[in-house]
């Protein structure tokens, strides 16, 4: 099995239904995923998962120097940005794109998937 | 037969996607097999120009290759935690002179076109591991540098492995779709074997017959596909119009080729796959292709050409397929029953300016018409966007007979 990384990409830019258009649009979309959720859970391939709040809210940290350097914002700015993940176990990467296509259609974004190269413990 | 250093290499290329896939099936690394493949031609070119070509070479260069796979991996496996997954993990279960070993180039097809690999890297893959074809080759076929396509082939590689892009035929459910990826993949092969790109030779008749061969294989596998039979009947025959095409260095379009240049063994065999298909009477895109280069490799001579039968199998094909590079070539077959008036109407509406046939079709339209000075614009264009040297000389000589 290997681990892959479900990252849903989205606009950075969010209105109050966090673009989906209507409040029932959004209700929708959040119950699909939490049915998805549900099924990753059932079949055995879930690890982890959450959304994210928007990217105006991150900070960057570098630490690398003497004093820690903080900045306001994302480390990107970009119009695209992640805006929730799963972590999933599948066997092959066929297994891992049949779900992502699932989970995109469900939370109603564009999904990029990625191996872990190895997971710590 | 005696092995000197061609025939040799020439078992070795026939043999090469067999032994991959073989060796990828047992090792589960791309890898692995290539650099043990290697191994058993190095071996191979020692032993075979003395005691000659063994009595069935790909078993040899099999057993060869597999015993130095597992020599590398147990020296390996103390320090290469990868190879000794490998190892312990290998499929070793016997190859059988058929079954199998088949489905293990089938496998191997899948992997190379799967769709989460780029589209170049999946024609550069399926030439490597399974036409055998070296990356220089390749590099020399896609006019790309050999570094270039050197990375390519790494990178597509590393993603299968990292990714664990997987060896199997998909399930029944996904096989059309997937199929399709694969047979896209062996169609461009042979296209651009059949009007190279590039400015270097125009037509290059290894490709055009790797992309066979691989369709070959793949029927065998797959013989209930009746797209894969489409797919070799129309290969077939536009192949068997190959050496009718260049004359002079100049390309020569259908109408005015020397049809007793044309293979009738090939023919022969694209009406047979046709008639096949009919009889499965499951149309798909290359299947109604197929069927239209039928009605031409049947005409005795052009103006014998059914072209009300041409323009219906591209109705059929709009329906499959309604792209307008589709609808340039009905419009082209229109212009031949009901005029070059009514196609330029036709072809005038697509948006192809950036596709060369395009400005080839719009040329000839206008030269039919009379319309000199447009048509002049228009082979100059259609010039500019052709690299290839036969297809230049050809339009230079169409638009030079224009006064």
């Amino acid at each position: 099995m290997t681990h892959y990384l479900l990252t849903v990409h989205g606009p950075a830019e969010r209105d109050e239904f966090g673009n989906y258009g209507s409040k029932e649009e959004m209700e929708e979309a959040f119950a699909a995923t939490g049915a998805f959720n549900d099924k990753l859970h059932a079949d055995g391939y879930w690890v982890f998962a959450g959304g994210l709040q928007s990217a105006s809210t991150a900070t960057v940290v570098d630490g690398q120097g003497e004093t820690p350097v903080m900045t306001d914002g994302p480390y990107l700015e970009t119009k695209e940005v992640i805006g929730g993940f799963w972590v999933i176990d599948a066997p092959d990467l066929d297994v891992a794109l049949k779900l992502a296509a699932e989970g995109s259609k469900a939370c109603r974004g564009k999904v990029e998937v990625r191996p872990f190269d190895g997971l710590a413990t | 037969m005696q092995g000197g250093t061609a025939a040799v290499e020439r078992v070795f290329r026939e043999e090469y996607g067999r032994l991959i896939a073989s060796l990828v099936r047992r090792f589960g690394d791309i890898d692995i097999a290539e650099e043990a493949a290697g191994e058993a031609l190095v071996a191979a070119l020692e032993k075979w120009p003395e005691s000659g070509v063994p009595p069935n070479p790909g078993g040899w260069l099999t057993t060869t290759a597999g015993n130095r796979a597992i020599d590398r991996i147990r020296r390996e496996k103390q320090r290469d935690a990868k190879h000794q997954a490998a190892f312990m993990y290998h499929d070793d279960t016997p190859h059988e002179p058929t079954g199998p070993v088949e489905d293990d180039r089938l496998r191997l097809l899948f992997t190379c076109c799967h769709p989460a690999l780029a589209p170049e890297a999946r024609i550069a893959l399926t030439l490597r591991l399974l036409g055998g074809l070296t990356v220089a080759e390749i590099a020399q076929a896609f006019l790309v540098p050999e570094t270039t396509m050197a990375q390519r082939i790494t990178r597509a590689k590393k993603k299968i492995a990292a990714a664990k892009v997987p060896y199997r035929v998909p399930e029944a459910a996904d096989l059309p779709e997937r199929l399709g990826g694969v047979l896209a993949v062996l169609f461009l092969v042979f296209n651009e074997g059949y009007l190279a790109t590039g400015g270097g030779d125009p037509v290059r008749a290894e490709l055009t017959g790797e992309a066979i061969r691989l369709t070959r294989v793949l029927r065998q596998l797959l013989p209930e596909e009746p797209e894969v039979a489409g797919l070799l009947g129309l290969l077939v025959l536009i192949e068997a119009r190959r050496e009718a095409r260049v004359r002079n260095g100049q390309l020569v379009p259908l109408p005015e080729q020397d049809r007793a240049g044309w293979d009738r063994g090939l023919i022969a065999e694209g009406h047979d796959l046709v008639r096949e298909c009919l009889a499965i009477n499951r149309p798909g895109r290359y299947q109604i292709l197929a069927a239209i280069n039928a009605v031409h490799t049947d005409a005795p001579t052009a103006s014998d050409t059914d072209w009300s039968q041409v323009v219906a199998l591209y109705d059929q094909l709009t329906r499959l397929d309604p792209s307008p590079i589709v609808a340039l070539n009905r419009a082209v077959a229109v212009a031949e029953l009901d005029g070059p008036k009514v196609a330029l109407t036709l072809v005038d509406r697509l948006p192809l300016t950036g596709y060369h046939a395009w400005h080839v079709a719009r040329a000839d339209l206008l030269r039919r018409l009379g319309r000199t000075t447009e048509a002049k614009e228009s082979y100059d264009a259609a010039i500019a966007a052709t690299q290839n040297s036969a297809e230049r000389a050809y339009l230079s000589r169409k638009r030079g007979e224009l006064v």
